[in-house]
């Protein structure tokens, strides 16, 4: 463990600054070879070709708020069943008859979230 | 000593390392300097086969659509995609009037870091990898989350309701299907017991697309759609929602939320190659690792191309389609699969090879039946015939007609 | 001063740092951009402890879900996205409560900590994932913990669905 598992975070820590870089670096430099000519008009936000009309706010439905509580249950759920698989060859029928219950749980929250009408988009 | 054309990378990093330590440069710094170079290289190399993405497929796109693609800018249109980059090299950077800074300037160089962090912890081949990473399957996962806060970033940062609208709408995609994309990276998972993407790679004997067909096309489907790639392209539709998160930008910030996304779709060709088409296994890769590169190349061309196919010739969905597939048919099918396959694999486990491929193939076959037989008839229940065979009916208003349906006086 | 220190002091202020914006900030949507921040400085200082798993973890869950559900629930609030700062009136009650308990859990851990046993050094066949996943599913472990969690998300999903459902007369 010890180093290696450091020196692989360290390979990623650098990866990360030259993923980073290389895009701001290729934009800052577009940014010294394009024009720059604001105007009002140009400067605008778009919103379908006529003036814009009040302040930038959205009325979300609810509709998205359900969509990602449920992905929140399911990554969450998914991230308890991360180390029984990968412990997965080394388990009893015990063990493993533990996971399937905990799958049946939440599938069954999925089909009643289902009849109940929350996934649907409208 | 490996010779250069079996192993090109590992001999230039050996020689490279010889060529610092006989300089005294400590060791610690060797492992810093080879650790940025070989990032360095990686990332430049992946953001050049984009490149070579942006003319492919304009190419096979236009012969899909009975059209010759780019075919004026070099031979066969070749060097269209640098032509295409130095158009918008030059385009002038509009900034949106009430637009915050920070997340509208960061948001482009985010969406495109998110994707290229995904190359740093797959296996090029048996002794080329980036970062040797023990969780590199939750890496890999956790690296598309930065990605969507991109997107909100986008959305957020243009000051423009539409954008914003559009920004979450995306993310809400997005999100629906890694749901089912993380539970079947599940079986992989099982299949070779560890997290770590060589590791998972060297247990592909039998690659996993033939132990598991089912989940890996979940899996593949779900990816298609996580990237936001045809059929599941809403996000970027014109003609559908004003234009979504990237309205607002242009010249090379829009460029390069163009580059991500075609950088994302060949990350995630060679993500399912990596998982389920057994990586950089092959006739001979463990002697030869550039054999082993090269065949990883091809398996992750091979389902680009299929990539390619898909958005060529499929029509778009709608997106009560897109989340009605998520989570009505995607998330049950790979909950459902993921207990049976756990359940079968552990009776099978022991069995002869044979004996647990043909056993898990015949689980997914049942499963393949059994989901068609579901959704057929799910859509026998919905449709409804269009025109109805004219019956007699004795209402009051047709008392006195003379219809050839017979309307009874 | 070893670089892995460095790190950790750097992850630390940056932490601690977004963590003070997003309390200070006017917008909630900055807020949350700065509560993201603050996510991946304590990503990073998982990092720095050897514990991958959980470094990972953190960014998959906390950043990938629950940030974004965070996210859409500041767009789901009325007139959220103006800015506002409106102190509440029981904000420095409540700021000398937050103080009191953080001196008393600082006293705590170094009372703890110092008698405490340095990190081990582990070997380098010790896999902590499979320790995990066979520790969650042994009766003797956290078995009974790992199904109570697969209820308690079930609650969470249900309890979701009623608020957002019965109430669906009065609109969304």
């Amino acid at each position: 463990m010890g180093h290696e598992m450091l020196n692989a975070w360290l390979y990623i820590g650098l990866f990360t600054l030259v993923a980073a870089a290389l895009p701001a670096i290729a934009i800052f430099l577009a940014g010294l070879l394009s024009p720059r000519k604001p105007n009002p008009i140009k400067d605008a936000t778009y919103e379908c070709g006529v003036e814009t009309v009040g302040p930038a706010w959205t009325q979300l439905r609810v509709q998205y708020y359900l969509f990602a509580l449920a992905f929140l249950i399911f990554d969450v759920e998914s991230v308890l069943l991360f180390p029984w698989a990968v412990a997965y060859q080394q388990l009893p029928l015990f063990a493993i008859v533990e996971a399937i219950i905990f799958l049946a749980i939440l599938v069954g929250g999925l089909f009643y979230a289902w009849r109940k009408g929350a996934l649907n988009w409208q | 000593m490996t010779a250069f054309w079996q192993d090109p990378i590992t001999f230039l990093r050996l020689w490279l390392e010889g060529l610092l330590l006989s300089w005294g440069v400590p060791a610690s710094w060797v492992l810093v300097i080879r650790f940025a170079v070989g990032a360095l290289l990686l990332a430049t190399a992946a953001l050049l086969l984009v490149i070579l993405q942006l003319w492919l497929e304009r190419k096979l796109i236009g012969r899909i659509q009975d059209r010759l693609g780019p075919n004026r800018v070099g031979p066969w249109g070749l060097l269209q995609p640098i032509a295409d980059v130095l158009k918008i090299f030059t385009k002038e950077h509009i900034t949106p009037a009430g637009a915050d800074r920070v997340p509208f300037n960061l948001a482009p160089v985010l969406s495109v870091a998110a994707a290229l962090m995904v190359w740093a912890v797959i296996p090029f081949s048996a002794t080329v990898m980036g970062a040797d990473l023990n969780v590199g399957i939750l890496y890999l996962l956790a690296v598309g989350a930065l990605g969507e806060l991109a997107i909100i970033l986008a959305g957020w940062g243009s000051n423009n309701k539409y954008a914003l609208l559009g920004a979450l709408r995306t993310v809400a995609q997005l999100i629906s299907y890694s749901v089912p994309m993380t539970l079947s990276a599940l079986v992989p998972v099982m299949f070779s017991g560890s997290l770590h993407l060589n590791v998972i790679t060297q247990a592909q004997e039998v690659w996993f697309v033939v132990l598991a067909p089912v989940p890996a096309l979940i899996f593949l489907t779900a990816s298609v759609a996580e990237v936001g790639r045809a059929p599941f392209d809403l996000p970027e539709a014109e003609s559908e929602l004003v234009a979504g998160y990237s309205v607002e930008y242009s010249g090379l910030k829009f460029g390069f939320f163009y580059v991500a996304e075609f950088l994302k779709a060949f990350t995630v060709s060679l993500i399912f190659a990596v998982l389920f088409l057994g990586g950089w296994r092959g006739p001979g890769a463990e002697a030869y690792p550039v054999l082993g590169f090269v065949y990883l190349m091809l398996k992750s061309g091979a389902v680009y191309l299929l990539m390619i196919l898909f958005r060529g010739t499929l029509p778009r969905f709608r997106i009560d389609q897109v989340m009605d597939l998520n989570w009505k048919v995607f998330t049950p099918l790979a909950l459902i699969l993921l207990m049976v396959i756990a359940l079968a694999d552990y009776f099978l486990r022991g069995t002869f090879p044979f004996v647990r491929v043909l056993g898990l193939l015949g689980i997914n076959g049942l499963a393949y039946v059994v989901l068609d037989r579901l959704l057929s008839s799910r859509e026998r229940l919905r449709r409804r015939p269009v025109a109805q065979p004219v019956r007699p009916v004795a209402r009051p208003e047709n008392l006195i007609t003379s219809s050839d349906a017979g309307g009874q006086a | 001063m070893s670089a892995l220190q460095w790190v950790f002091i750097i992850a630390s202020l940056i932490t601690v740092g977004a963590a003070v914006m997003m309390v200070a900030s006017h917008r909630m949507m900055h807020a949350a951009l700065w509560l993201a921040v603050a996510l991946l400085g304590v990503a990073v200082i998982f990092v720095t402890l050897e514990a991958s798993f959980f470094a990972v973890v953190q960014l998959l869950v906390y950043i990938g879900a629950i940030l974004i559900l965070i996210v859409f629930a500041i767009m789901l609030t009325q007139r959220s996205t103006e800015a506002g700062s409106r102190l509440n009136s029981l904000a420095w009650g409540a700021a000398g409560v937050a103080g009191v308990i953080w001196t008393a859990l600082t006293y705590v851990f170094i009372r703890w900590v110092v008698s405490g046993t340095p990190m081990q050094e582990l070997g380098a066949s010790f896999d902590d994932v499979v320790l995990l996943g066979k520790a969650l599913v042994d009766a003797e472990g956290f078995a009974v913990p790992f199904e109570v969690a697969s209820v308690l998300l079930l609650a969470a999903l249900i309890g979701a669905v009623y608020i957002a459902f019965e109430r669906k007369g009065e609109g969304s």
